[in-house]
């Protein structure tokens, strides 16, 4: 490897801008750079710019480069915002194919956001690949700098070169009649402000903050911990996300733990918010709105299946827990949590008639079909019986003649009876379902009236296991060190030289927060007759308003001429 | 509790009352003689303007604390309760920074851009609400001030990036950056036809109803608060002899907040070309001698402060309380639902914005560019999401 040889006779790596030893600058490049450029990492060589041969080379430097790193995130961002424009196709209505909703919806817009993918956006795999690359970008430019970084910080030397004050943003350079009295002034006050400060005849080095600079890179870490920690989601036992609706009085098996734990759903009830009730301060937004959920919650009890229990048997539960499971407080047990998100109030449950004769309005006995487990046949008085041909739950309509459920959930529940007495003993058929009556084989002696329905409460749950979770929290914590670190502290130093001619240099230089340096600058500066740092930034960013008001005028003049 | 809740709104009155004539007195303070070239230490107005801000944040305290204790819950569950407390965290903000930096015309500005969202605000319904079962949490008031005081902080660099852009952008040329400049303020007069024009109509109590279909196909009446220039799909005008215009929108549309837009946006340019033709100057022109003494190193470094201050606030409040509530409440930490995407490219956003003054120097008239935008971002978040992309945090 090639190597660079200061003036100082320090000998440097390929690459370097500044001396690692005296901080003069090496390279005319370097000479020429803004200062806040070449100080970000000491002017110390990074892979990135020294090496560029191999395709390895090329990556490395492609990720390295923060102008890559920030399209990354800014392609991100936009992108993740057309994802917002339309719903993702989770919350759309589930029984609608996305294809037609969107169309349907949104007309040729949501065609085409549908076409495109942006109804999935989040979990398209360009999606993904973009955060990947951020991670990679992340990866390999914290570890392009922080290397180097903390090789340059840890063997700082004490005296620099003048050439390397002078270049510094905040810089003076002033003759007092004592200069070495003023230096010790300088020390000491620093040291009020909790400065590092180590001195080598007649240079200074006072230091502050440098924990600091690692702030970028412990929020990095935890950046790449947390999305790492995502990743893990996707290994098979990590992460159970399943769905279960539970029927008051049911007691079913917990799905996603094998059927080791089972739940009971007691009764599930539902809250509104009533003016009479409630604090009064609420009635405004009642009569604005209409009602107001206040609570609703299963009153659950978990149960385990004991050690030598054949599964699906549910005589060998053992209660666990008991608990009402409520939004905001779900139910935990063995790294799951069961939440309440969803319900369905007065599900039927059962129905009840009475079979009566048509024409003296006899009741020959009552029924009531358990609309979960229909028998076949219904026991009546001494010589009547009917039996259910066919039990429709969900109930739609007749398609060739058939009757036709659209599921198993006794939504609008439809019977096919025969109806058997001692004048029919053959039977006669009748078709019942909600507010219909047919008698599709001519007319009946015996009809079935509605005499009444039971319903009860579902409630749905999620069952959740998530095994990343700590994961994510210990990546979170650290990324929010890191930022705190990084944000709220600042890396200050300032430099103070002695000349053999009696000159006193001083510069100081801080990675964020010029205005907390300068206030302890001049704190140090405090009784020893130094006049205040210059902070040469200001100066030429003055010095450029006043050429540039200064060319106007020019041309001002001349166009009047 | 009904009394608690009426001294709560004197209270908020009086805070507003109170940045109102604090605002003057910032103005005095930039305008006096006898301060320093850089506008900045102590100042006679400046003191009695920071005093009533001062009084204005603690009697909007009391606002916050009494509504908290009538209602039984943190004040923070719609719209109305958070925006006014996102003002009332930009007037801390403010009075932070101003006790690190002490740069009084950063009153001038940051005190009307607070008095705005707190006029803002109240254009929403003001009632007390009880909580729906989801917002039943510690978390809610966790969450939802540390966002509110993150973004606050925040909209601090845009405060300061908006005075370094009246400074630093040369209004005697047109360009892009002229433009953009008389663009943001124009948004904000828009806001203040908002205002005046809800406030209007409030007052003159006028409401008009409409039946309609929705995009379910089902018929639904839709309220309009302001004579309708927009019909909804299908409408059926309910009032009799209220005003309605010939023009339909689609069922997609809320053709009522669309209706309100377009009133703000009619008032607003109203307000706007009044201005202009009486000042005969642009609006960024007019305010441009309130910043001449500024010194732009020391807005560029405040703005660069509260952003490095209010970006770890808005990662705690709106990232990492924000999952844990959601792993609570809606048993995921994330669900991409729009308000949390949002919250993702507010954060994206300013880190970038982090990185591009670090490690690229874009420092100055650039950064300053970037808090605008930083600031549009989080006012599209809490306006336009809350109002026009309805999810699960809509809460309208
Ligand atoms: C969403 C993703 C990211 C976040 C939240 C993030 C966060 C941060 C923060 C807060 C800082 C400190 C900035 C300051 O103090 O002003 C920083 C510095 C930095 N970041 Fe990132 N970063 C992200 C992605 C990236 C990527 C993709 C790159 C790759 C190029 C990168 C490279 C850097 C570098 C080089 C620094 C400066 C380090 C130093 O000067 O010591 N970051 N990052």
């Amino acid at each position: 490897m090639k190597e660079i040889k200061c003036e100082c006779g320090h000998v440097n790596p390929e690459g370097t801008e500044l001396c690692n030893a005296c901080g003069r600058a090496l390279t005319t490049a370097a000479d020429n750079k803004k200062t806040s450029d070449v100080m970000r990492y000491e002017g110390t060589a990074r892979r990135s710019q020294t090496y560029n041969a191999s395709v390895v080379d090329k990556v490395w430097n492609f990720f390295s480069s923060v102008k890559v790193g920030v399209w990354l995130i800014v392609i991100t961002l936009i992108v993740s915002s057309l994802g917002t424009i339309l719903p993702q196709v989770l919350f759309i209505p589930p029984l609608i194919p996305p294809e037609q909703y969107y169309e349907e919806h949104y007309g040729w817009f949501g065609k085409v956001y549908y076409v495109l993918g942006f109804h999935d956006l989040y979990n398209s795999w360009w999606y993904m690949l973009l955060i990947a690359a951020i991670g990679i970008s992340i990866i390999i430019a914290s570890l392009d700098r922080v290397v180097p970084l903390y090789k340059a910080l840890k063997n700082q030397r004490v005296n620099r070169h003048e050439s390397f004050m002078k270049r510094q943003r905040l810089y003076t350079e002033q003759k007092v009649e004592d200069p070495d009295a003023a230096m010790a002034a300088i020390k000491k006050q620093l040291k009020e402000k909790r400065y590092n400060v180590k001195e080598i005849d007649r240079h200074l080095l006072a230091e502050k903050g440098r924990f600091a600079r690692w702030g970028p890179y412990v929020n990095h870490t935890g950046l790449i911990i947390f999305l790492i920690g995502a990743m893990l989601r996707f290994v098979p036992g990590m992460y159970v996300d399943e769905t279960l609706w539970i029927r008051e009085g049911d007691t079913v098996a917990i799905p996603g733990t094998d059927q080791e734990y089972f739940l009971e759903s007691e009764k599930f009830v539902v809250e509104f918010y009533d003016a009479d009730e409630d604090p009064e301060v609420f009635n405004a937004a009642i009569d604005r709105v209409g009602s107001i959920v206040k609570n609703f919650q299963t009153d659950a009890m978990l149960y385990k299946r004991e050690e030598e229990g054949i599964a699906g048997d549910q005589r060998e539960l053992e209660l666990v827990q008991q608990k009402a499971i409520q939004v905001n407080e779900p139910l935990k047990f063995d790294h799951f949590a069961i939440y309440q998100v969803n319900y369905k109030l007065d599900e039927f449950r059962s129905m009840s008639f009475n079979m009566t004769n048509k024409e003296t309005e006899e009741n020959v006995g009552s029924l009531t079909v358990d609309l979960f487990e229909p028998q076949n046949v219904y026991e009546l008085n001494e010589g009547f019986r009917a039996e259910l041909m066919g039990y429709y739950a969900d109930f739609t309509g007749f398609e060739n003649g058939e009757p036709q459920s659209q599921s198993p959930v006794p939504n609008n529940p439809a019977f096919l009876f025969k109806l058997f007495s001692p004048e029919k003993p053959e039977g006669e058929v009748a078709f019942i379902a909600i507010q219909e009556n047919l008698e599709p084989l001519g007319e009946n002696e015996y009809k079935l009236n509605f005499a009444g329905i039971e319903t009860r409460n579902v409630s749905g749950l999620t069952v959740r296991k998530d095994l990343t979770l700590w994961i994510l929290g210990l990546g979170g914590a650290i990324f929010m060190i890191g930022v705190v670190q990084g944000a709220y502290w600042n890396h200050r130093r300032l430099w103070v030289k002695v000349t053999d001619d009696g000159r006193l240099l001083a510069a100081g230089h801080t990675n964020k927060n010029w205005f907390g340096i300068k206030k302890d600058v001049a704190h140090a500066f405090k009784g020893t007759g130094l006049k205040e740092i210059t902070d040469q930034q200001e100066i030429e960013d003055n010095n450029i308003k006043a050429r540039e008001a200064g060319e106007e005028n020019s041309l001002d003049t001349t166009s009047k001429h | 509790m009904t009394q608690l809740a009426s001294i709560s709104s004197t209270l908020l009155y009086v805070a507003f009352v109170m940045y109102l004539i604090a605002t003057a007195f910032f103005a005095g303070s930039i305008k006096s003689k006898k301060t320093r070239e850089q506008q900045v230490g102590k100042n006679r107005w400046a003191t009695i303007a920071i005093t009533i801000t001062i009084i204005g944040f603690i009697s909007q305290l009391g606002y916050f604390i009494t509504r908290w204790m009538a209602a039984g819950h943190a004040p923070l569950s719609n719209l109305f309760e958070f925006i006014t407390f996102f003002g009332m965290m930009l007037i801390a903000a403010f009075i932070i920074i101003y006790f690190i930096y002490r740069v009084h015309v950063l009153g001038v500005f940051a005190l009307p851009i607070a008095l705005l969202i707190i006029a803002y605000s109240s254009m929403f319904p003001r009632d007390i609400s009880p909580l729906i079962p989801a917002l039943q949490s510690d978390w809610l008031a966790i969450h939802v001030s540390t966002v509110a005081a993150g973004e606050a902080i925040l909209a601090i660099s845009f405060v300061a990036g908006l005075i370094y852009l009246l400074k630093d952008v040369d209004l005697t040329k047109k360009g892009k950056q002229t433009f953009w400049l008389e663009a943001v303020l124009y948004g904000l007069v828009i806001v203040v036809g908002f205002v005046a024009s809800s406030t209007t109509f409030q007052l003159a109590g006028y409401q008009t109803e409409f039946t309609y279909v929705n995009t379910e196909e089902q018929q639904e009446v839709a309220q309009y608060g302001m004579p309708a220039l927009v019909t909804p799909n299908q409408g059926e005008l309910l009032t009799e002899g209220a005003f309605a215009s010939s023009i339909e929108m689609p069922a997609i549309v809320n053709a009522s907040r669309l209706n309100t837009v377009i009133w703000s946006f009619i008032v607003g340019t109203v307000l706007y070309l009044l201005t202009r033709l009486i000042s005969r100057k642009s609006v960024s022109a007019l305010l441009q001698p309130l910043v001449k003494r500024v010194n732009l190193n020391l807005m560029d470094e405040v703005g660069y402060r509260s952003v490095l201050i209010g970006f770890p606030v808005f990662t705690l409040g709106g990232l990492v309380f924000a999952m844990i509530w959601a792993q609570i409440a809606w048993t995921r930490f994330w669900g991409w639902d729009p308000k949390e995407v949002w919250a993702l490219i507010t954060w994206l956003f300013y880190a970038a914005f982090l990185h591009l003054r670090l490690t690229r120097g874009w420092e100055g008239n650039r950064s300053a560019w970037l808090a605008v935008i930083g600031f549009v971002i989080i006012m599209f978040n809490l306006v336009a999401v809350n109002l026009i992309i309805a999810g699960l945090h809509s809460y309208a």
